[in-house]
């Protein structure tokens, strides 16, 4: 395929792909925004002025940044798995498989949709958490750039989950047991200074932690690791899930008998 | 003449040890109407899934209009239509968003796809049902909508795996009518497998029977239809008979709707048959045969006999 050619069919996945959460926004886009508007309620201003202050900021400010995270965390992922694996349950993945669209087309069409929404809701619970804070933004390019390559990283990790998912209970696992409980303990409400020394080593073996951290710094230029030292995990981790996910399917795994 | 599909000693073992091909080897000229028969398991899917990348070979070459599917898949894939067993579309979606998504995927610019999947559904009268969603449509017209996506890009090979399977008698005659004519017209090198063997001995030129993982015959339908040695004729009496006739040169049997089954052998003249039943004084008011040539024959090959 041409550049012209390719870039067509790039296009056509990605519309198709947004064109999906859009059509089904009520499950999509209105539940974070729910969620996270629980979240700013009860936590921010319901117990938020009883706790104080975490890291010199309000505790309602502090667990801002963490928030926005979460919902692109999550909403990347799921974004990617639940399309992807659907296609797979569906067959119409065959669509693609028999067409000339080369698989890095393929897994970059894909990711590029999942990142569209986890952007998306991360935007909206932005706006969102507006209504209760003062948000000043400490470095807009850290901010962008943190959060750009989260939903890219998150929407491999979907990916990744979809090409070895077999049944509909495979796609829940790993957002259940695994991305939430790491996201609640990454940071997102509490700094990791209030943990006993132990607890913070652990802690530091969580890479949800430095993504949270670093976009935390982005927004209010707090932060409980090294800002240079997340970039680098999540850049690496991005590259390792990338050449992971291509080789996939490359392979065809769970798509080619 | 170049060839439309190559295929060289194919394999294909699956993962639970299956040996599904057994070295196959197969080729359709460029512009053919060809049928690929065989009983359920044979290995017609497998062999399609391999050329159309659905499924890996283990071992073997197959070329699409000369482009290996091992070292120019891109090319390869350009010049096919796949129309599979199995509804694979995304049901939510609209009728005209799949066709044209799937142009999208060959690279066809927005606008000369919608023209193109507007043309195809046209045909396949699937116009009026555009702006409603797949799950909603009837069996048949499922069918004619992956007809419609596998035509979109204007395929040089189209594969049709069962396309008329589960639909009705005059539905499946108009199907028959629009492969033939894009076919004949367009030119479309077109592979069907089918169990309505009728279906292949109406359209096809040239037949593969497979059974097994192995290929039991390859060649034009009008030599294998030769390789018929006998053909058993229904004939439906004038008046009931209470037992059938002995006719010199014939085998007869009475079915059990009373009409008359007779066996005539490739080399007998039908004529002596009448003379026969004449002499018997048996008025016969219509006749017919009790199966296509070709189930004859694909029967009597698939169990052994020919």
């Amino acid at each position: 395929m041409g550049f012209n050619k390719t870039l067509i069919a790039f296009q056509t996945i990605v519309v198709k792909e947004i064109r999906r959460f859009m059509r089904i926004w009520v499950q999509t886009l209105l539940p974070p925004a729910i969620t996270m508007t629980l979240y700013f309620v009860i936590f921010g201003n319901l117990i938020g002025p009883r706790i104080g202050e975490m890291n010199g900021h309000k505790y309602m400010d502090f667990i801002v940044p963490g928030l926005i995270m979460m919902s692109v965390i999550t909403n990347s992922y799921a974004n990617v798995v639940s399309s992807f694996f659907g296609m797979k349950f569906q067959r119409s993945i065959e669509e693609l498989i028999v067409s000339p669209v080369p698989n890095w087309v393929i897994l970059t069409g894909y990711v590029t949709g999942g990142v569209v929404r986890g952007l998306l809701v991360g935007l909206i619970v932005t706006l969102l958490s507006l209504g209760f804070t003062d948000l000043q933004v400490h470095s807009p390019l850290v901010m962008v750039s943190v959060a750009l390559l989260t939903a890219i990283l998150f929407s491999l990790g979907g990916f990744i989950n979809a090409m070895f998912a077999t049944k509909f209970d495979d796609i829940s696992i790993v957002p259940s047991f695994i991305l939430t409980p790491l996201t609640y303990l990454g940071g997102v409400f509490y700094s990791i200074s209030l943990l006993p020394d132990f607890w913070q080593a652990v802690s530091l073996a969580n890479p949800i932690l430095y993504i949270v951290n670093a976009f935390r710094f982005g927004i209010l230029g707090v932060t409980d690791i090294d800002v240079g030292v997340a970039f680098l995990m999540i850049i690496g981790f991005t590259v390792v899930l990338f050449c992971l996910s291509l080789h996939l399917l490359n392979k065809g795994k769970g798509i080619r008998s | 003449m170049n060839h439309a599909l190559t295929i060289t000693n194919l394999t294909k073992v699956y993962d639970n040890e299956f040996e599904a091909l057994k070295g196959i080897s197969l080729v359709v000229k460029q512009g053919d109407f060809f049928a690929l028969l065989g009983p359920n398991g044979a290995g017609k899917s497998t062999t399609l899934g391999i050329v159309s990348s659905l499924v890996n070979k283990t071992s073997g070459t197959v070329k699409v209009f000369g482009y290996d599917i091992e070292t120019d898949l891109v090319k390869a894939k350009t010049q096919l239509g796949v129309v599979p067993q199995e509804f694979n579309f995304n049901q939510f979606e609209k009728v005209f968003d799949i066709v044209v998504t799937q142009a999208g995927y060959y690279g066809i610019p927005a606008v000369e796809a919608k023209i193109s999947a507007e043309k195809y559904l046209k045909k396949l009268g699937l116009w009026d049902k555009r702006d409603e969603p797949a799950r909603l449509l009837s069996g048949g017209m499922k069918r004619r909508l992956m007809i419609a996506r596998a035509l979109v890009h204007e395929p040089n090979l189209l594969i049709l795996d069962e396309p008329t399977a589960g639909v009705d008698i005059e539905l499946r005659r108009s199907m028959w009518d629009f492969m033939r004519e894009l076919n004949e017209q367009q030119g479309t090198t077109i592979i069907l497998t089918t169990h309505y063997l009728e279906e292949a001995e109406a359209l096809c030129r040239n037949i593969a029977i497979i059974d097994q993982g192995r290929i039991l015959a390859n060649t034009s339908k009008k030599e294998l239809l030769q390789k018929v040695s006998a053909e058993t004729f229904v004939l439906d009496l004038d008046k009931p008979i209470n037992s059938a006739p002995e006719l010199e040169g014939f085998e007869c049997r009475l079915n059990k709707d009373g009409c008359l089954e007779v066996g005539v052998a490739q080399e007998q003249d039908i004529n002596t048959l009448f003379t026969e039943l004449n002499k018997q004084s048996i008025n016969v008011m219509s006749m017919r045969a009790s199966s296509s040539r070709l189930e004859e024959l694909f029967i009597r090959m698939v169990e052994g006999e020919e």
